[in-house]
């Protein structure tokens, strides 16, 4: 898949309370996920992102808790794509089983506001803005047929359904 | 020549079909516990319902805590806490406590012999990873993952390469395990073991209880490790026997196991330690904590890490006969319900309200913010609990100081962050 928008930067060890407060989490709804998302790193960023946009961040993005809600609540506010330096495991693992594309990459270059261009099948990064590209660290082969598959639940169905064929 | 073994290694390939497995591997492993609480069960169970498979794959394995936001906070919550006890009825799930029975998950499990050596335990808590004290390879994971598992009784898991930390010395008094871990997240960061396990081992451990151990692999996640554990032992088997209601195996680590990296530290030479907003990586001795002169609004005893009756005895024989300072306010949780009902027989709830404490029924509470003890604009905590990220308990302008109970019971008293030496 190919994403284009602009760049919403956060610096290192952005966690889950940051990416939604644990005062929100009574409400698993897509829209209070969405209102509230990165309100603790960034008051009025719901508001602001769109459509297609990209969260990029230092290192350690998503640490703590292990609250789906976060990817959730990224992915509800339109971004399709994280790109940081390096992700906290379960934040890695539940983005990948809910269908949110997490790239490894140096963020080192890329500022707020840049218009990137991301091609998710062959991790690579345009800067449009500073015309650069980047490339993104390669996605185990596991990992990928699951998103194709549509997440963790794709894949359970598929394999639900050839239990009822037993 | 078969290739040697962590302890890791050898619970997750004993889960599989698999005659071998390395780090790195891809595997699906079978699950003995999948549990799940009141703030990410009801996404796994709505997700399990899309799934297509009418039983969940065992009643007998699925754990249903509500612990977060009960006794519950408000209509929200209680619809959450709904959503679990209906999943538990219709599934006559074995292992689902009402706030009542309960407590915080991962005291509670334990205490209950439901997580046992040698298990392979996922749950949808990052803090799942505190079965390790056990000899169990225990992991969070997310509710997309419970709903699988909940489905399967298995899920995919990547083999973690291992970090073997080694504590030789008898620790020093008032250092607890809190502090072991406080230090060692200080040493290799936040982000040190992301993706590893860590495998603790030493003498040192001969001088601590199993709260301790319980205390070091709960926070094994806050230097990013996916699993935090112990080889199980004598004090392990003093614990699991009582509780067990079903047979558990000791795994051990191969003599010659490979080791990403192998640290060795002498517990002998660690002070009480405090972690400064907003890491727990930003620890340091109490003597440098206590100089700063930090005034404390709000002291928190309990949680996950610190709410065992271990940990209520030390608080409990630091405020005894003493008052906490004047405008500042103590919170006490004991972790389950069994452990408050010891702490009220051993007179420690009198000592509590003496001293001028609040004592709560088991919740998380305001541990993650929840409820029940959230702190206002500029206010700041010392707290036994795990996390001390911006905005954790309250408002984002809040500060949250991690400490073992004695450094939390001390400061209670002074209304400043201080060691328990400055009190006694």
């Amino acid at each position: 898949m190919i994403f284009k928008g602009k760049v919403f930067k956060f610096g290192d060890n952005i966690d889950t309370d940051a990416i939604i407060p644990a005062r929100y989490l009574n409400d698993a709804g897509e829209e209070n996920l969405k209102k509230h998302c990165m309100e603790d790193a960034d008051t009025d960023f719901s508001s602001r992102v769109g459509e297609g946009d990209f969260i990029v961040a230092g290192a350690n993005f998503g640490c703590g808790s292990s609250r789906e809600h976060a990817p959730r609540a990224i992915k509800a506010c339109g971004v399709h794509v994280v790109i940081a330096k390096s992700f906290a495991r379960i934040f890695y693992r539940n983005s990948f089983n809910i269908g949110l594309y997490i790239l490894n990459a140096d963020t080192t270059g890329i500022n707020e506001g840049d218009l990137l261009e991301v091609n998710t099948d062959n991790g690579e990064i345009k800067n449009l803005s500073r015309n650069t590209v980047i490339k993104a660290n390669t996605i185990p082969k596991f990992m990928s047929e699951l998103v194709n598959a549509g997440g963790l639940i794709g894949y359970a169905k598929k394999k639900a359904g050839a239990y009822s064929h037993d | 020549m078969a290739r040697k073994l962590t302890i890791t290694e050898k619970i997750i390939l004993n889960h599989t079909g698999l005659s071998d497995i390395k780090p790195g591997d891809i595997v699906n492993a079978r699950v003995d516990i999948a549990l799940g609480n009141d703030i990410t069960a009801p996404i796994a169970i709505k997700e399990f319902e899309t799934i297509g498979i009418k039983e969940v794959f065992d009643r007998k394995k699925i754990a249903l805590v509500p612990d977060h936001f009960v006794p519950n906070k408000d209509i929200l919550s209680a619809k959450q806490a709904k959503v679990l006890r209906e999943f538990a009825r219709k599934h006559d799930i074995e292992n689902y406590f009402e706030c009542g029975e309960a407590g915080v998950e991962h005291a509670l499990l334990p205490e209950k012999g439901i997580v046992l050596p040698g298990d392979l335990v996922v749950g949808a808590d990052s803090h799942t990873c505190t079965y390790g004290a056990l000899g169990a390879f225990a992991t969070g994971v997310g509710s997309t993952d419970l709903a699988y598992a909940f489905a399967f009784g298995e899920l995919w898991l990547k083999v973690p390469e291992s970090i073997k930390v080694i504590f030789e010395g008898k620790p020093k008094k008032w250092v607890s395990g809190k502090d072991l871990i406080l230090y060692l997240i200080g040493k290799i960061g936040v982000e040190g073991a992301n993706y590893m396990a860590l495998e603790f081992s030493g003498g040192t451990f001969k001088h601590l209880g199993m709260a301790d151990r319980l205390a070091i692999s709960n926070m094994a996640v806050e230097a990013g490790a996916k699993s935090g554990i112990f080889e199980p032992d004598e004090i392990t088997d003093e614990y699991v026997k009582t509780r067990a209601k079903r047979d558990y195996t000791f795994y051990r680590s191969d003599e010659g196991a490979e080791y990403a990296r192998i640290l060795k530290f002498d517990a002998g030479t660690i002070n009480p330690q405090v972690a400064f907003p907003h890491l727990p990586e930003n620890s340091v001795d109490i003597a440098e904590a206590s100089s700063k002169n930090i005034k404390i609004d709000q002291t928190v005893i309990g949680s996950c890490t610190n709410g065992r009756i271990e940990d209520l005895r030390i608080a409990a024989g630091i405020l005894k006969g003493k008052k906490i300072a004047r405008y500042t306010r103590l919170i006490v949780i004991p972790a389950t319900v069994d452990i408050y009902r010891m702490a009220e027989k051993e007179g420690l709830i009198d000592i509590f309200l003496d001293a001028g404490a609040v004592v709560s029924t088991p919740t998380c509470g305001p541990c993650l913010g929840g409820y029940m003890g959230i702190l206002a604009d500029g206010e700041r905590a010392i707290s036994s609990t795990n996390r001390n990220f911006r905005g954790r308990m309250g408002d984002v302008t809040s500060e949250v100081y991690l400490a073992n109970p004695a450094v939390c019971a001390a400061s209670a008293i002074l209304g400043k962050i201080a060691g328990p030496e400055e009190v006694l």
